[in-house]
C-alpha cells in the first residue's frame, strides 16, 4: 500500500445515440505515490479529462466506466454506490476545473461557496470553516484574505478566482486533488502567478495531485510523473525528467517539438518604397456613449499608429483586455473609430460598414478566433465557401464549385468535407474552413484574430505553417493578433505590443528576441513557460507599485504599466507622460527609461529559450 | 511538422465525426404526440368526406342518444349525428387555429428580425407597440373586438394574430439579438451582405428550433382561444360549428354524461395534448444539440 492511487486497466465507453459504442479510454493503468504530482498530457480528445474524472467515480453524460479498477487510498472508487460517491467527492478527492468563471455560482458570495464542501461533509462548523478558508486565502497569496470571501465571483480577477477555487478544493484536506487545465484560460503573466502559488501550497502541504494539461512546459514545472495520452491510450509513462531529456515515444517528441519556441530567423521582408497598403494613424476607439468631444465612455485603444505594407505581416500582442480584438473590429468596420484615420490603398477607409465599397469589403478579410461561432452551423461547407465567390466575384455555379475545390486544396482539406456541416469537423478543420472563406475573397489583407488560440498545440502549429505558406504563395499581408509571443515571432516581420490600449513597443521580430525591451514586453516574454524543470522557481516575483499618485498628475496620460513595472522610477513615472523613444536596435518604446538602463536590468534575467541564439 | 495533422494523422473516428442525425431514438411520448397531430390534421383535411351523415341534418328521432351502430358517437340535442358534427367541427378548430398561428408567427418573426437588424428607433417603435398589445389580455381584446365588429371568420383570425404575434415577436427578437452577435453574422456583415440576406440565410435557420416549439405552443393557445370564444357563442357562428360550439350546444346533456358533450371535449383535449407532446420532443431534441 505504498501507492496512494492505483488505476488498473481503466476503460471508459461512450454510447452513441444510435446505440453504437466507442471506447474512449482504452485500458489505462498508472500509480501515484503520496505527495507526488502526476501529469496527464495530450491533445483534446485524448481522454485526459475523462481519466481524471474517473478518479471521482464520475463519467460524463453518455459515457460509462466500463472496466478496470480505480483505487484511491484504500477506497475502490468504481464499486461505490451513489451515497458513498457523495462522501468521496470533495472530501477524499477534490476537483479544480479549467474555467473558474463557469465553476462559481455568480449569485453567491465566494466564502459561502468555499466553505460549502466542509459543511456538507460535516467536518467543521461554520466559524471554523471560515477561519480555515481565510488561512487558505493567505496561503494562496490572495489580496485582502480577510475580506475577499465577502465578494462575488465577478468582483475578482480570473487569476484570483482560480486561486479561490483551489481554496475551495483544499478546505476539506482531500487525499487527492485533480487540477483540470487550471491555467489554460489565463494570460501568461497571470498564469505564472497562479502556478507559483499552486506549487508553493502543494509543496508545503505535501499534496498529491493529478494535473491535466496540454502544455508540456507548464507540466514540467508542476509534475513529478507524466503520462502522455493519445486517443485514450498511454503513449509514454515515466518521470518528468526522463520525458524532458529523452522522450522515447514519437508522439511525445512531436508534442515537445510543437511546444518548442520556433527559431527566430531573419525576416526576409523588405519594406517597399511606396506608401503602406493599410495605414492606421492616431486610432482611438472604445465602447459606450460618446461625450461632447466624441470620445467613447470606455476607451479601449489610444492613439494607435501602424503601417502595414503589401506582403508584410504584423503581429499584435498583449494580454486579454489590451484592445487587440477591438483593433481588428475597428479595421474591419464593425466598430467606428472615435479619432484617427484608416487609409487603405491610398484611399480613406470609412469607419462604418455602410459607407465602404464592395471592393473594400473584399480586400480586407477578418478571420475570427473561434471557428465554432464563425461558421454558420446550419450551412454546409460548400455553402459557406461559395457565398463570397458569389457576392464578390459573381461566379457561376460551375465556377463556384471548381473554385471551392481549389480553396479546400489550398487549406489542405480533403474534398470530401464539401457536403459536411461545421459540427461534423474537428477544431483544426473548422479553422481551415474559416481561413478558406477569407481566401475565397482573394483579399490583400487578412486580419487574423487569435486564430490558433482555441486549438491544440500540434494543430495550431500546422495552421501557422499553413499561414506562412499561403503568404509566400499569394503575397498576402497579415495583421496577426495573438497573446502568444512565440507564434507571433514565428510568423510576423514586425510586432506591436499593446498594453491597456497603448502601443508600448514596436519592433521587428529579431529585435524583439534581443533586449533591451519595454518592461512589459520583457515581462510578457519571460512569462512564457519554458520546457525545463525549475524554470518557475527562477522567475522573479512580480512587483506591485501601489504608491498613491502625487497631487497634480493626470492618470490619463501616465504610463499604464507603471503599477506593475519593475523599472518604475518614483517621481517620474507617476508624474509625467512617458516619451516615445527609438532604441539603438530599432525598437520604438514608450518608456522613461533609457535603453542602457533597461538593458542592464533585463540582463540579470536572461530569457534565452532553447534553440535560440543571442 | 509541416505535414497536415488535421487530415492525415488524426485517428479515423476523430477525422470526420459521423453525422448525428440518423436514427435518433425518439421517446414514446413523441410518437404518440406525432400520431395525434397527424390524426387531427387528417380529420381537418378530409373529415367532410368521411362523415357518414350531413352534419346539419336531424337524422335521428332520439336526442342525446348513446353509442349505437348507426350513430357511433350518439346524437346531439337536435338528433344530429355527433361523429359527423365532430368531423366537420374539427375543420374549423384546426383550420382557423392553424391559419391564425401561421399568420401570427410570420408577423412576429418578421417584425422581430426587422427590429434587430434596423436602427434603434425602429426597434424602439416596434417593441413599444408590441408591448402595448401584449399588455391587453387576449380574451378581453377578443370580446371587445367581437362586440364592436360582430363575429366573423376573418375577424377571429385577426383577433388571434393580434393576441399572439407580440409573444412570438418577443421570443424572436431575443433569439435574433443573441444570434446577431455571433461571429458568422459579423462575417456576413463585413462581407457587405444585405439585411435581408443576413436575416433569411444566416439568422433564421439557426432560430428555427425555438420558433417551431413556440409555434406549437401558440397553436394550442389559438385552439383554446377560438374554442373558448365559440363556447361563449362569440366565435364561429351557426350553422357552422367548431369543437367549442359543440360543447356549448350540448352542455345541457352534461348532467347525464352523454357522449355528445363528452366527445367534443375529448377531441379538444387530444388535439392540444398531442401538439404539446410533439413540441416537447422537438425542443428536447434541440437541447441535445440537434
Amino acid at each position: 500500500m505504498t501507492d496512494l492511487v492505483e488505476v488498473i486497466d481503466l476503460r471508459v465507453t461512450a454510447d452513441g445515440v444510435d446505440g453504437s459504442e466507442t471506447e474512449i479510454v482504452k485500458g489505462v493503468s498508472f500509480t501515484l505515490r503520496k505527495g507526488e504530482v502526476m501529469a496527464l498530457i495530450g491533445e483534446s480528445g485524448s481522454g485526459k479529462t475523462t481519466i481524471a474524472l474517473s478518479l471521482l467515480g464520475y463519467a460524463r453524460e453518455g459515457c460509462r466506466l466500463s472496466g478496470g479498477t480505480v483505487r484511491v487510498d484504500d477506497i475502490q472508487v468504481l464499486s461505490l454506490n451513489n451515497a458513498q460517491l457523495h462522501k468521496l467527492r470533495g472530501r477524499t478527492v477534490a476537483y479544480i476545473a479549467q474555467c473558474a468563471a463557469a465553476a462559481f455560482n455568480p449569485s453567491k458570495r465566494l466564502m459561502e461557496q468555499v466553505i460549502e464542501a466542509a459543511l456538507i461533509h460535516g467536518l467543521m462548523n461554520r466559524a471554523q470553516a471560515r477561519e480555515r478558508a481565510i488561512e487558505l486565502f493567505e496561503a494562496l497569496a490572495l489580496p485582502n484574505p480577510k475580506t475577499i470571501g465577502e465578494r462575488y465571483p465577478h468582483q475578482v480577477s480570473g487569476g484570483q478566482l482560480q486561486r479561490v477555487m483551489a481554496a475551495m478544493a483544499l478546505i476539506t484536506d482531500p487525499v487527492l486533488i485533480i487540477l483540470d487545465e487550471p491555467t489554460t484560460a489565463l494570460d501568461v503573466t497571470t498564469q505564472i502567478e497562479v502556478l507559483r502559488t499552486f506549487k508553493k501550497v502543494m509543496r508545503e502541504r505535501g499534496i498529491s495531485a493529478v494535473y491535466v494539461s496540454h502544455d508540456l512546459a507548464v507540466v514540467a514545472q508542476m509534475a513529478d510523473q507524466i503520462l502522455v495520452l493519445k486517443s485514450g491510450s498511454v503513449r509514454e509513462a515515466s518521470t518528468i525528467d526522463q520525458v524532458l531529456l529523452a522522450p522515447t515515444d514519437i508522439y511525445t517528441r512531436e508534442l515537445m517539438q510543437a511546444a518548442q519556441p520556433p527559431n527566430v530567423t531573419q525576416s526576409l521582408f523588405v519594406k517597399p518604397m511606396q506608401n503602406a497598403l493599410l495605414q492606421i494613424s492616431g486610432l482611438t476607439a472604445g465602447y459606450g456613449d460618446k461625450d461632447s468631444q466624441g470620445l467613447p465612455a470606455i476607451k479601449v485603444l489610444y492613439d494607435i499608429n501602424i503601417d502595414l505594407h503589401r506582403g508584410q505581416s504584423i503581429g499584435i500582442i498583449g494580454e486579454s483586455g489590451s484592445g487587440k480584438s477591438t483593433l481588428a473590429r475597428s479595421i474591419a468596420g464593425l466598430l467606428p473609430a472615435a479619432r484617427g484615420e484608416l487609409i487603405f490603398g491610398g484611399q480613406r477607409l470609412p469607419g462604418i460598414l455602410s459607407k465602404r465599397t464592395p471592393e473594400q469589403f473584399r480586400q480586407i478579410q477578418l478571420v475570427h478566433q473561434n471557428a465554432d461561432t464563425a461558421l454558420n452551423p446550419s450551412q454546409s461547407i460548400a455553402q459557406i465557401l461559395s457565398r463570397p465567390l458569389q457576392i464578390y466575384r459573381r461566379m457561376s455555379r460551375v465556377q463556384q464549385q471548381k473554385r471551392v475545390m481549389e480553396l479546400l486544396d489550398l487549406v489542405q482539406l480533403p474534398a470530401s468535407v464539401i457536403s459536411r456541416y461545421p459540427s461534423e469537423l474537428s477544431g483544426g478543420q473548422k479553422q481551415r474552413v474559416n481561413l478558406a472563406r477569407a481566401l475565397a475573397a482573394e483579399p490583400s489583407v487578412i486580419l487574423c484574430d487569435e486564430v490558433t488560440s482555441a486549438l491544440d498545440t500540434v494543430v495550431g502549429a500546422a495552421i501557422v505553417a499553413l499561414l506562412i505558406e499561403l503568404r509566400r504563395e499569394l503575397g498576402l499581408s497579415y495583421l496577426f493578433i495573438s497573446h502568444d509571443i512565440s507564434t507571433v515571432k514565428e510568423l510576423c516581420d514586425e510586432v506591436v505590443v499593446l498594453y491597456a490600449g497603448h502601443q508600448v513597443e514596436v519592433g521587428s521580430r529579431q529585435t524583439l528576441s534581443r533586449g533591451p525591451l519595454h518592461p512589459y514586453t520583457d515581462l510578457l516574454t519571460r512569462s512564457v513557460p519554458q520546457m525545463r524543470r525549475h524554470w518557475l522557481d527562477d522567475q522573479p516575483v512580480p512587483v506591485w507599485n501601489t504608491v498613491p499618485l502625487p497631487p497634480g498628475s493626470d492618470p490619463a496620460v501616465l504610463c499604464t504599466f507603471r503599477n506593475r513595472c519593475p523599472a518604475h522610477i518614483k517621481g517620474v513615472c507617476d508624474t509625467i507622460a512617458p516619451p516615445l523613444k527609438r532604441f539603438p536596435q530599432g525598437n520604438l518604446v514608450l518608456c522613461h527609461r533609457s535603453a542602457e538602463d533597461l538593458a542592464r536590468m533585463q540582463y540579470h534575467q536572461p530569457w534565452v529559450s532553447q534553440g535560440e541564439t543571442v | 511538422m509541416s505535414q497536415d495533422n488535421a487530415t492525415s494523422q488524426r485517428p479515423a473516428e476523430d477525422t470526420l465525426r459521423q453525422p448525428k442525425k440518423k436514427s435518433v431514438r425518439r421517446p414514446v411520448s413523441a410518437m404518440i404526440g406525432a400520431l395525434l397531430v397527424l390524426f387531427w390534421l387528417f380529420v381537418a383535411a378530409f373529415g367532410n368526406f368521411l362523415a357518414p351523415f350531413d352534419p346539419s341534418d336531424m337524422v335521428s328521432q332520439d336526442i342525446f342518444a348513446s353509442y349505437s351502430g348507426t350513430h357511433m358517437l350518439g346524437t346531439d340535442f337536435l338528433g344530429r349525428d355527433m361523429l359527423s358534427r365532430i368531423l366537420d367541427g374539427a375543420r374549423y378548430s384546426v383550420g382557423l387555429a392553424l391559419i391564425s398561428t401561421v399568420l401570427a408567427c410570420l408577423t412576429g418573426v418578421t417584425l422581430g428580425l426587422l427590429a434587430v437588424l434596423s436602427n434603434t428607433w425602429v426597434d424602439e417603435a416596434v417593441s413599444r407597440i408590441m408591448d402595448a398589445l401584449i399588455s391587453m389580455p387576449s380574451k378581453m381584446l377578443a370580446l371587445v373586438l367581437v362586440s364592436v365588429f360582430g363575429s366573423s371568420v376573418p375577424l377571429l383570425i385577426i383577433m388571434a394574430v393580434l393576441a399572439y404575434s407580440p409573444g412570438c415577436f418577443r421570443i424572436c427578437r431575443s433569439l435574433a439579438l443573441n444570434i446577431a452577435q455571433m461571429e458568422y453574422v459579423l462575417v456576413a456583415r463585413s462581407r457587405g451582405e444585405s439585411r435581408f440576406y443576413i436575416a433569411a440565410r444566416e439568422m433564421l435557420p439557426n432560430m428555427m428550433g425555438p420558433i417551431l416549439s413556440d409555434f406549437g405552443m401558440r397553436f394550442v393557445f389559438s385552439v383554446l382561444l377560438l374554442s373558448g370564444m365559440s363556447f361563449l357563442g362569440l366565435g364561429v357562428q351557426l350553422p357552422a360549428a367548431d369543437l367549442g360550439s359543440l360543447v356549448r350546444e350540448n352542455i345541457s346533456g352534461l348532467s347525464q354524461g352523454v357522449p355528445a358533450v363528452l366527445w367534443p371535449a375529448i377531441s379538444l383535449g387530444t388535439l392540444t395534448i398531442g401538439v404539446n407532446l410533439l413540441i416537447d420532443s422537438l425542443s428536447a431534441r434541440h437541447r441535445r444539440g440537434f
